[in-house]
């Protein structure tokens, strides 16, 4: 058994959740140190968003359990999620629109344990185009600047563990570089990050592991140059 | 004279403020529409009563004694949201519409208990209780002093909100709430604020008013129609859209009293159609958001050979009922007759149309005093006369209301039907030289040949089963189909040639005629109509009908309207039947969401689970 | 032989321009694709072709008649099939009955009492459903399809009229990568068959450089090149602000 205060991330046991009378993801076991990069791959509507729903308490699940830190989630309600380190970035971003860039921020602050809190000074140094537009209202912003909000309002909370759902979806691919260099950024600080992402040439430059989902189910595991160098996974799941 | 007029609409625009804030904050955060918040205004003002008739001789005793009250209020409302609304989160929006409507029964009846029946007068403001004369008008003190609380509870509640982190939380958890907990905002507490800081601005407004208005049992109704106009109006959400909307709406009010004393209402409801048809989301307002995980229609798939033959036997047993030799058997039934025509109306919009109107009973009031007045008029064949053009003169006037109404959508368009019912309540009181008021319109019997109460039973299950398999018939059509396209994907509809709201407002025209035919079958089997009839509760009685049956089955509305109305006849023998009412109705929407007809479906699902 | 001819199209939402000034023009049974970054405008011009959004200024005129400001109804009668990004048919009926839906309405039958809709040309809707490969679903509730068989209920949905123009948004967001490029050799297949020009969004670039004859790049609500595809993927400008190194 690990103690409660081990710094051990993100662990998911055989969980299984849905939508309805059906299942959409069935025994999805992962696990993400802190630290490390875990890409969760798969075809659209194959399970990679509802597993991170489920694991964020937004899906209820059928089965199975979610711990952070060695601390079981799985009961509890989605802001006490939120209160273990878990952070969530969602596929649409849902920023608050009618708030502005710094009330945006505000929102998403959550005291750290530690004295090396994020601060929207901090925030605005590590995403540059935030800065002029702090005061605008975030619906004036590109949707590049509106991806970058969403994970920096996200940060405020302070998470040890990042749930990132497809982040560079419909940026264009510069901004999806700049993008890049973040997430490095954050898992050198030690963030652990589960990410879901359709776009091969972002997850290849940041992610350490892959796991991928066909129908609901996790079909491989295994590390990103392992992957590489399986031409048959990735023809079978990834048409690539 | 007129500055008089103007500045007593400011001083009454002020009181709608307090209201209507804190019916829009409320609404913003939770996406309650809360039929309760007149009820905890009437709540401030007897609360006040008591504390100033104790306290209130000097100054020193009355201001703290008001402050008091609405904090009162303030943790009633916080109290009732623990207790009544928490349970209904996770329910589709009418059901927590009923929930809160039980809470105005069970208010009622509180109210009624510890207060008594008689109004109460308040006391004088201390220090404001003479006048000033302004232009040679006379003007109360007191109206000076609520011009000046309006903007500056106005300035209060808006710092409040933009400037603490507590403001910034709640305007996060009005726009997306889901998002707002995955950021480990605690949305249980959150909303409990706002409940007791919208509850506690409606029991500032109760008591502020009391010196003014007193205090009365009829209180919690009369201002709900008003204080949902000025949220309209000033746009669902926005404060600054509601103080500008009750300034507007408190002159129109005032206006409406000096130049249509017969009809005080209408001024100011069409005030709001106008607002609403060139801004369709109110002077402030922002359009609806998609409800996330929204929970799709229901379809209707003919019926199988079971479901025909337990209709037959039901049938037959209708038919053969008056072998049981019981009158009141019979009135009983002829109430469900005409109960279950009216429902199956309301169905009709609310589940294949999607149309969730709040002020349905107006159109079966509009047969029922168009039946009335028509066999009034007529010597001989008055009944069937009356009966033939009531669906027709009902159907007219929904099919003008219906005009406006079908171009809002949502929470909007709900509110315009209840804005209409009250104007047609409102004629009915008002207009006395054709309603008789209060006192409604008596002696109006069948005719002869149908003046039994078998024969007349008869005649009521055979009008009521035409129009309903008429209405199911419709639901099978293709119009039917087209109508429901528009409810699954309005914009998806509209590209495969469907004019949608073309098809919605016939479809509210044909709910409106259907329940003109009830009210007027219903006129002939009480002998007499009176305004009640196109009342809020009417409305509320149909809407509790329908869910009670369940909205996914057209079975549900004529099954809920039975189990309603036996259920109303056995609770109306005791003294606090509204308070049972209320219980029941809460009961009902938190542990039986798919109704009645929903039950087979749901032990389906419950055994399913245990065998897993 | 220009088929649909949008020209200075433009419109502002508050502050924000979100398309300014834009021309282009389909041919017959030309694909044209529409490409930009998110926020782009694809959206709001393709909503305003369709008649979903009203325009600020421009005109757009469909085989030399005005249809500028045509209700989304209109454009339907007039020969124009439209499917929308985020698939959603009836989720209360089944294939068979939102097809029939889409017959009743071509008919002018949607007033009717007189019958029930489930018996309203069956073999028709039928038909309608094996065009787009949907045969063995057509009893199936549409809230039980997969994805990619509710995109090919949409499909079949803008059929329903034998259209001239189809209006495509994101035909293939949220497919599969095969059922993607399938998806796109049946509208080909369709369009080539029936003689239907088709202007189209994507976001799938291997979709777009297969399947456009000509592709638009609109950026910041305006038209940034308009050319082949060979032409397009050299454009130094379009890899500046879309495309980047990796295409």
């Amino acid at each position: 058994m690990t103690s409660p205060q081990a710094a051990n991330g993100l662990t998911i046991e055989n969980i299984s959740a849905g939508y309805g009378q059906a299942l959409a993801i069935r025994d999805i076991s992962l696990t993400v140190a802190p630290g490390q990069v875990v890409a969760l791959l798969g075809r659209n509507g194959a399970g990679k968003s509802t597993t991170l729903k489920a694991v964020m308490g937004m899906l209820h699940l059928r089965s199975g359990s979610v711990s952070m830190d060695g601390v079981t989630v799985s009961n509890r309600p989605v802001h006490a999620r939120a209160r273990t380190g878990i952070g969530y970035v969602p596929e649409d971003r849902r920023i608050f629109t009618g708030l502005t860039v710094s009330e945006n921020l505000e929102a998403g602050r959550r005291p750290a344990d530690g004295t090396d809190a994020w601060t929207p000074k901090k925030l605005f140094d590590l995403f540059p185009n935030l800065a002029p537009a702090r005061d605008r209202h975030a619906a004036q912003l590109s949707g590049g600047e509106q991806q970058m909000l969403a994970l920096a309002r996200t940060l405020m909370g302070n998470p040890r563990m990042l749930l990132l759902d497809e982040p560079s979806e419909g940026l264009a691919p510069v901004i999806v570089d700049a993008l890049a260099q973040v997430v490095k950024t954050l898992k050198q600080e030690g963030l652990g990050i589960l990410l879901c992402e359709q776009n091969t040439v972002f997850t290849a430059k940041v992610a350490d592991r892959a796991a991928i989902i066909e129908s609901g189910s996790l079909q491989y595991e295994g590390s990103m140059s392992e992957l590489a160098l399986d031409d048959a996974v990735r023809k079978r799941y990834l048409a690539v | 004279m007129l500055t008089g007029q103007i500045l007593t609409g400011l001083a009454g625009a002020s009181v709608l403020f307090f209201i209507a804030a804190g019916l829009s904050l409320i609404f913003g955060v939770t996406k309650i529409v809360n039929f309760a918040h007149g009820s905890f205004y009437m709540l401030g003002a007897y609360i006040a009563y008591t504390l100033t008739e104790a306290f209130g001789a000097s100054g020193l005793g009355f201001w703290p004694s008001i402050l008091l009250s609405a904090l009162a209020v303030g943790m009633i409302g916080a109290l009732a949201e623990i207790t009544v609304l928490k349970p209904v989160y996770k329910a589709p929006p009418l059901f927590q519409l009923l929930v809160t409507f039980g809470l105005v029964l069970i208010i009622e009846d509180l109210t009624l208990l510890v207060w008594g029946p008689e109004d109460r007068l308040g006391q004088r403001a201390p220090g404001l209780s003479g006048a000033v004369e302004l232009l040679g008008t006379q003007i109360p003190s007191y109206d000076f002093f609520l011009i000046a609380a309006g903007p500056v509870v106005l300035g209060l509640v808006w710092l409040l909100l933009n400037k603490t982190r507590w403001g910034i939380l709640v305007r996060a958890a009005t726009e997306d709430r889901e998002m707002a907990a995955a950021l480990g905002i605690d949305q249980r507490i959150l909303f409990t604020g706002v409940f007791f800081l919208g509850s506690a601005l409606a029991g500032l407004g109760g008591a502020l008013q009391l010196p003014k208005g007193g205090a009365d049992l009829m209180m919690d109704l009369t201002v709900i129609a008003p204080a949902f106009v000025v949220v309209v109006v000033g746009g669902m959400g926005s404060l600054t859209g509601a103080y500008v909307a009750a300034v507007v709406i408190g002159l129109a009010n005032t206006f409406g009293v000096v130049l249509l004393p017969q009809a005080t209402l209408v001024l100011m409801f069409l005030v709001m159609a106008v607002v609403l048809l060139l801004r369709p989301h109110g002077l402030f307002g922002q359009p609806e958001r998609a409800e996330r995980g929204h929970t799709p229609g229901a379809g209707y798939p003919a019926a199988g050979a079971m479901e025909k033959a337990i209709w037959s036997v039901v049938l037959i047993g209708a038919l053969l009922l008056p072998l049981a030799q019981d009158d009141f058997i019979l009135v009983l039934a002829t109430d469900i007759a005409v109960a279950a025509l009216f429902a199956t109306s309301l169905h009709f919009l609310l589940g294949p149309a999607g149309l969730v109107s709040f002020g349905h009973a107006a159109y079966f009031a509009i047969g029922a005093y168009a039946a009335a007045l028509i066999s009034q008029q007529i010597d001989g064949p008055g009944m069937e006369i009356a009966l033939a053009s009531a669906p027709v003169l009902a159907g007219a006037a929904a099919l003008l209301f219906g005009w406006f109404c079908v171009r809002l959508s949502g929470i909007y368009f709900a509110m315009l039907t209840l804005a209409v019912a009250q104007i047609v309540w409102s004629l009915c009181v008002q207009w006395t030289d054709l309603t008789g008021g209060d006192d409604g319109l008596l002696g109006l019997w069948p005719s002869d040949w149908a003046d039994s109460r078998m024969v007349y039973y008869y005649l009521t299950l055979a009008l009521s089963l035409a129009a309903i398999l008429l209405l199911r018939r419709a639901v099978h059509a293709p119009f039917g189909f087209a109508l429901r396209a528009g409810r699954d994907a309005k914009a998806r509809a509209e590209a495969i040639g469907i004019d949608v709201m073309h098809q919605q407002w016939l479809a509210f025209a044909l709910a409106g005629a259907a329940a003109g035919l009830a009210g007027a079958l219903f006129v002939f089997s009480k002998g007499s109509i009176f305004p009640d009839e196109a009342a809020i509760p009417r409305s509320v009685d149909a809407l509790v009908m329908v869910l009670l049956g369940g909205v996914g089955h057209l079975a549900g509305p004529v099954l809920g309207s039975a189990a309603f109305t036996l259920l109303h006849d056995q609770l109306s023998r005791f003294d606090q039947w509204r308070l049972l009412l209320g219980i029941v109705i809460i009961l009902v929407s938190t542990l039986a969401p798919a109704g009645l007809s929903g039950l087979p479906a749901m032990i389906r699902a419950f055994a399913m689970r245990r065998r897993i | 032989m220009t088929l649909l001819d949008v020209q200075r199209l433009s419109k502002r939402f508050g502050a924000v321009s979100a398309v300014d000034n834009v021309s282009f023009d389909v041919a017959r049974t030309e694909m044209l694709a529409i490409i930009g970054p998110n926020g782009a405008g694809k959206s709001t011009c393709f909503n305003m072709i369709g008649g979903q959004i009203e325009p600020d200024m421009g005109t757009v005129l469909f085989d030399g008649t005005d249809i500028t400001r045509d209700t989304p109804q209109k454009l339907f009668r007039s020969g124009i099939g439209r499917t929308f990004q985020i698939a959603a048919v009836f989720q209360s009926m089944n294939v068979r009955e939102v097809l029939q839906t889409a017959l009743l309405s071509r008919d002018g039958r949607t007033a009717s009492f007189l019958f029930p809709a489930r018996r309203y040309k069956g073999e028709e809707a039928d038909e309608l459903a094996a065009s787009v490969g949907l045969q063995d679903f057509l009893n199936t509730e549409c809230r039980a399809l997969s994805y990619g068989d509710l995109k090919r209920v949409e499909l079949a949905l803008a059929l329903a009229n034998r259209p001239r123009l189809l209006l495509m948004d994101e035909p293939t967001a949220g497919m599969a990568p095969d059922g993607r490029q399938q998806m796109m050799r049946l509208v080909r297949s369709l369009a080539d068959k029936s003689g239907i020009s088709v202007l189209f969004t994507e976001h799938d670039m291997d979709v777009v450089f297969n399947h456009a004859d000509r592709i638009l790049v609109l950026n910041k609500g305006q038209v940034l090149a308009l050319d082949t595809p060979d032409e397009i993927r050299a454009d130094p400008a379009v890899q500046a602000v879309y495309l980047g190194e990796e295409a």
